[in-house]
């Protein structure tokens, strides 16, 4: 099978042969891992811009992680000598056999793999990166999870002799958010290790966080020490900020507008200034693999 | 010396306009070109409003004239920076959508309360002429007091539009509370 690898393709390339692009995407990751329906029915709708990934300089320097600042470029200022070395996740909760491990273990038990995940934020842009990550159901398996344990609670780091932001009281430190167990145990989600094909930049929440690419960004929590899995369903730092704004679920939703923001459409960042706002995907593109987990529920309620 | 004064505080004023014409004509605008305009246009149109508000309290405490010789010429350029952040989001970003625009002034209350403190500007514009001081007379004092309602729809609007009041909107409330604190005469409440 071939795969695609970031390294030998650069994103000029890519933009120039967006063709081979998309096939060879679709090799990579086969067609039910990367939402299909983002990448081949993307090009009736929208723009071909929507399919160039963006620039690493973007990645890495327009982030939103409040522990180094609320500003977009205060993590890549603030972040570089934030140590994510030695390094432990405890894994625990409702399980069978509770477990810590160090970076070292983790990058050795679980191999990374690309993942080409679009990531839309609740501010209304997005971009398209490279991950390089495992599926959090490897780790949870090995654990074994009791049948208690209906939800997974994930809990960033607490530092704020390293991290400025944590010394306001901006959110309620440390950063914690959840997911249903079906949802972390979806073939979707993923921990990741690196993008572009490198280590994990510290802005980016080295040296370990989630991706859940049909949620808004905010649900894919960054510096993880502590993956539990819990009975009841946990209460997100963003839900306990502003209840009525932030639901457990944030499902990416086009119809369900933020009290504050309409979520109909998106920018594209690296798009430029000419580039029009693009309408915003139900489960932000990953409809055909995830909308059965929300079988029957009121989307409009559970947000 | 006193009559380049006034020069230069317009010359100083069109900077940030010049500003962000070189960044838009030399691509510096970043990641979000769209935003970072808007942006940039909107904090502006703060600053003059607390530049504007800041104009009598310093004629108070330093006794000089020339602060209020300047105040008509600022809060011009409030409306200056508020129309090109409105047309920012109506011409650049939403692209003339007024289906759209329509329910974002409706739904949003942030684009709400933004696009009514433009509309209360509009009045003050139409005024702020030396005829229309003289025609309006004591209702000109009046009407022109529109500015702290502006002010604080102003500061409102940031709020409102950001995911946490830290740290940039708080800033700005304080200082335009501030300056209206300084307005309200404790002395005649106390008397009372």
């Amino acid at each position: 099978m071939k795969r695609f690898k970031y390294s030998e393709v650069t994103p000029e390339k890519i933009y120039n042969n967006r063709r081979t692009f998309i096939k060879n995407l679709g090799l990579a990751a086969g067609s039910t891992l990367v939402g299909s329906n983002l990448f081949t029915s993307a090009d009736a709708s929208t723009s071909k811009e929507e399919l160039k990934l963006t620039d690493y300089r973007y990645v890495t320097t327009y982030n939103n992680y409040y522990e180094f600042g609320t500003g977009k470029s205060d993590p890549v200022e603030r972040s570089q000598k934030f140590k994510t070395n030695p390094w432990d996740i405890v894994i625990d909760g409702e399980v069978e056999n509770p477990i810590t491990l160090s970076m070292e273990e983790i990058t050795e038990m679980f191999p990374s793999e690309e993942r080409i995940y679009k990531l839309r934020c609740v501010e209304g842009w997005s971009m398209i990166i490279p991950w390089l990550g495992f599926p959090l159901n490897k780790i949870l398996k090995k654990v074994s999870p009791t049948s208690k344990a209906k939800f997974v609670k994930f809990i960033s780091v607490l530092d704020p002799e390293q991290m400025i932001g944590q010394r306001f009281p901006i959110l309620d430190w440390p950063y914690k958010e959840g997911l249903r167990i079906d949802e972390a145990m979806h073939d979707l989600t993923i921990l990741v290790t690196g993008l572009y094909g490198k280590k994990l930049p510290n802005q980016n929440g080295s040296p370990l966080r989630l991706m859940v690419p049909w949620k808004y960004g905010f649900k894919s929590s960054k510096a993880l020490v502590n993956i539990k899995l819990v009975e009841k369903m946990p209460t997100s730092s963003w839900m306990k900020a502003s209840p009525n704004e932030y639901g457990f679920y944030s499902n990416v939703n086009p119809r369900v507008d933020h009290p504050r923001w309409s979520q109909a459409t998106e920018r594209v960042i690296g798009g430029g200034i000419i580039s029009p706002r693009i309408p915003t995907t139900m489960f932000n593109g990953y409809g055909d693999e995830v909308a059965s987990l929300y079988t029957g529920m009121d989307l409009k309620k559970y947000f | 010396m006193r009559s380049y004064f006034k020069p230069s505080v317009f010359v100083l004023s069109t900077i940030p306009f010049f500003l962000i014409t070189y960044k838009i004509f030399f691509n510096k605008l970043g990641p979000e070109p769209v935003k970072e305009i808007t942006h940039f246009t909107g904090e502006w149109t703060l600053i003059f409003i607390c530049l504007t508000l800041s104009m009598s309290p310093l004629k108070r405490f330093t006794n000089f004239i020339f602060w209020i010789k300047i105040r008509r010429m600022l809060g011009l350029f409030v409306f200056f920076y508020a129309t090109l952040h409105l047309l920012t989001y109506v011409v650049i970003d939403y692209r003339f959508d007024w289906q759209q625009i329509a329910d974002d002034v409706i739904k949003k209350k942030y684009i709400f309360i933004g696009f009514a403190a433009w509309v209360l500007l509009i009045p003050l514009v139409l005024t702020s002429s030396q005829k229309m001081i003289i025609a309006l007379k004591q209702n000109w004092k009046k009407l022109h007091k529109l500015i702290y309602v502006i002010a604080i729809f102003g500061s409102l609007h940031y709020i409102w539009l950001s995911k946490t009041i830290f740290f940039k909107p708080m800033v700005y409330f304080v200082i335009i509370s501030f300056l209206l604190i300084l307005r309200v005469n404790f002395k005649g409440i106390f008397n009372k």
